[in-house]
């Protein structure tokens, strides 16, 4: 009887759209296991790390980066086309990046005041996350994307589960790990109760209130949150600036940006 | 007040043979874990000596607050409860349950042996013992005891201490489970400031009279003994914080619908520290974790919230949406349901909730504006 073939190695593509290659590190920061997933997937495309470049369809295709051009938006329809599963990844690609701040103000002026010759520009006026694109099977949170939350969503992927991504604040992450709280105890400004975890409360953990890289949780009480801001002496200015950041272009962030930002006369 | 089960008259205990307690402790096996200040708060931390303790440290306790000051003597207990409790130590946050491994057409299942190493809490409170004990009868002694609890509460020995002073924050007494404590601990230190700097030493099992006999402590005097109770009867009285535990069940669980709860549930934040620091809520998430290679797999446990959406997720969807309805089900179960579950309140009076809510939501202020409104009084 011949032996059966072995079963082909899943493809993986690693795609970038506006985003600065930092989530794509993670990848290859993730030193011990890096051969392993080298091992269990075919690495098809991912220019960052390697020149061989194969076409699609791909098996599991993580997409960093924000839209932030119409042909970024073309090349995203064809990939959902060609990919089985596609997974964002970081908070360029899940909300907008902190590019998205763009979306606050008015387009040509801020390239006009950017650009000697703005006309060369060929961009969308706003930059926006993957999924208001094309629907999207799992997004990763993080600027950057935790390793362990990558590392279970491409384990998840290999064995056809579903990944593990809770969404709950970053305040439970904190209590588990003894993390004392800087709003109650230091009156530190924080944004990890609306927060979703995901970084093992990388901030508290060093005394330094959260700045939301992880986006808004599943239940983010950014108005309830205010007056908690407020009274450990954060200014409108200040509450802007806190959700001014990589996740400003999730509604619950950017609204609360929107409405505490000072008004310009 | 109940009376203070012991097994002997009480000793006395002078400040300077404190470390003599500590190293008596560890001479037995045991390590210690106490109050400890790390980043300006009093923690539960493993403690060597008694240097190690907040020796001339107090905290200020309001809603949404906390800080950390100096007093102006060396009380070695001149505090009250921090963020942390001992359920971190019994009902650890993070526990692995099994590792199963896959070998040839079989699973092996390994299941993670239980921690029977022996640990001394020094410095639980009166609330804190109340708590052990409403823990104890979920989780050692129902039909649901759990092994890896059951271990370590087996291993431990408690050194409970009186508090001097309370905190705004504190309301044991309604519940009349401080601040002096009655049961539950190995050994109770009530720290005496008048004259020479000592301790009370009531004794509650037979390990703690060995100690006391090894250490050849003295017998408390009347006066010792007049003093300690009289701390106990003064820092109850200076108690500001009340909640009315009369008929508290019945009010609460005819107030389902009360528009108060839309009101707390618009300032709440649905962070989930309340019931991360409350002493003896319980509940748990499971976990999977499996290898890259499909080939192994670790199941762990870790403490998780009902104010979290996917805590009540049913077919991948929460059913407690409304941040109202999550608040209702963690103040009814504190308060009402424990009892028609457990036969005793869910709630001792600790106040960490209290303090520890960014947003200074105060479960007693609550069921006061609920009870207060009479227009929604149910006829019995
Ligand atoms: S604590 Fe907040 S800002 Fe810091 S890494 Fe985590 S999510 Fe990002
Ligand atoms: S509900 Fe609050 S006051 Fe009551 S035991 Fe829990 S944390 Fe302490
Ligand atoms: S109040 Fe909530 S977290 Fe606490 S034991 Fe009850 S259901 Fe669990
Ligand atoms: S009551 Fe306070 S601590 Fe509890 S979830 Fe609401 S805001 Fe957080």
């Amino acid at each position: 009887m011949p032996t059966p073939k072995p079963k082909p190695k899943p493809k993986l593509a690693v795609i970038k759209l506006a985003s600065c290659d930092g989530c794509q590190l993670s990848l290859l920061d993730c030193e011990d296991e890096l051969l392993a997933v080298a091992g269990a997937l075919d690495i098809a495309y991912f220019p960052e790390a390697s020149s061989r470049l194969l076409k699609g369809p791909y098996d599991v295709t993580l997409v960093e980066g924000s839209v932030t051009t119409a042909a970024d938006r073309e090349r995203l329809a064809a990939l959902r086309r060609e990919s089985r599963l596609l997974i964002t990844i970081g908070a360029c690609a899940t909300s907008g990046g902190i590019q998205a701040l763009r979306n606050f103000q008015s387009y040509p002026e801020l390239a006009r005041s950017v650009y000697a010759h703005p006309e060369y520009l060929d961009s969308l006026a706003t930059s926006s996350g993957v999924a208001e694109h094309i629907p999207v099977d799992y997004e990763l949170r993080g600027c950057p994307v935790d390793k362990s939350q990558l590392l279970e969503v491409l384990i998840a992927a290999l064995h056809g589960r579903a990944p593990r991504l809770p969404r709950h604040s970053v305040c439970l992450e904190c209590k588990r790990r003894g993390v004392v709280c800087v709003t109650v105890a230091h009156g530190t400004p924080c944004l990890g109760p609306v927060t979703q975890t995901g970084c093992g409360a990388l901030c508290p953990r060093f005394s330094r209130g959260c700045f939301g890289c992880f986006g808004p949780s599943d239940t983010p009480r950014v108005q309830a949150l205010a007056p908690v801001l407020a009274s450990v002496g954060a200014t409108d200015t200040d509450v802007a600036r806190l959700y001014g950041t990589f996740n400003v272009g999730a509604p619950a962030f950017g609204d609360e940006h929107r409405v505490r930002l000072p008004v310009v006369e | 007040m109940s009376s203070i089960r012991t097994l002997s008259p009480p000793f006395v205990l002078p400040r300077a043979r404190l470390d003599d307690l500590f190293e008596r402790l560890r001479a037995r096996g045991y390590r210690v874990i106490g109050p400890r200040v790390r980043d300006g708060v009093i923690v539960l931390d493993t403690v060597k000596s008694s240097a190690d303790l907040p020796v001339g440290y107090t905290d200020e306790h309001a809603p949404g607050r906390y800080r950390l000051r100096r007093r102006n003597d060396d009380a070695v207990f001149g505090f009250v409860v921090g963020p942390d409790s001992f359920k971190r130590t019994f009902l650890v946050p993070v526990q692995r349950l099994f590792r199963a491994r896959r070998d040839g057409d079989r699973v092996r299942f390994s299941p993670e042996p239980v921690d029977t190493s022996k640990v001394a809490l020094v410095g639980a409170r009166g609330c804190d013992l109340a708590a052990i004990e409403t823990q104890d009868e979920i989780l050692a002694e129902g039909a649901h005891a759990d092994p890896f609890y059951v271990a370590r509460r087996e291993a431990a020995f408690i050194v409970a201490v009186s508090c001097s002073e309370s905190r705004s924050s504190c309301f044991c007494t309604s519940f009349g489970t401080g601040p002096r404590p009655t049961r539950g601990f190995d050994l109770s230190l009530t720290e005496l400031l008048d004259g020479p700097h000592r301790f009370l030493v009531e004794i509650g099992s037979a390990e703690a009279l060995e100690i006391a006999t090894e250490l050849g402590l003295s017998t408390a005097s009347e006066q010792d003994q007049g003093a300690a109770a009289g701390i106990a009867l003064r820092t109850s009285r200076g108690m500001e914080r009340q909640l009315d535990t009369q008929g508290l069940r019945e009010m609460l669980l005819s107030r389902l619908e009360h528009p108060h709860w839309q009101d707390v549930g618009s300032r709440c934040l649905a962070c989930t520290n309340c019931t991360a620091v409350c002493p003896t809520c319980f509940c748990v998430d499971i976990v999977d974790k499996s290898s890259l290679d499909g080939e192994s797999h670790e199941r762990t446990r870790q403490h998780d919230s009902c104010f979290s959406a996917d805590y009540s997720a049913v077919h991948g969807h929460p059913v407690r949406n409304d941040v109202a309805a999550r608040y209702r089900q963690w103040l009814t179960h504190k308060l009402a349901t424990w009892i028609d579950q457990f036969g005793r309140s869910g709630c001792v009076g600790c106040g960490r909730c209290i303090t520890w809510c960014p947003a200074a939501i105060d479960l007693t202020r609550e069921v006061a504006r609920l009870r207060d409104d009479v227009s929604l009084e149910t006829d019995p």
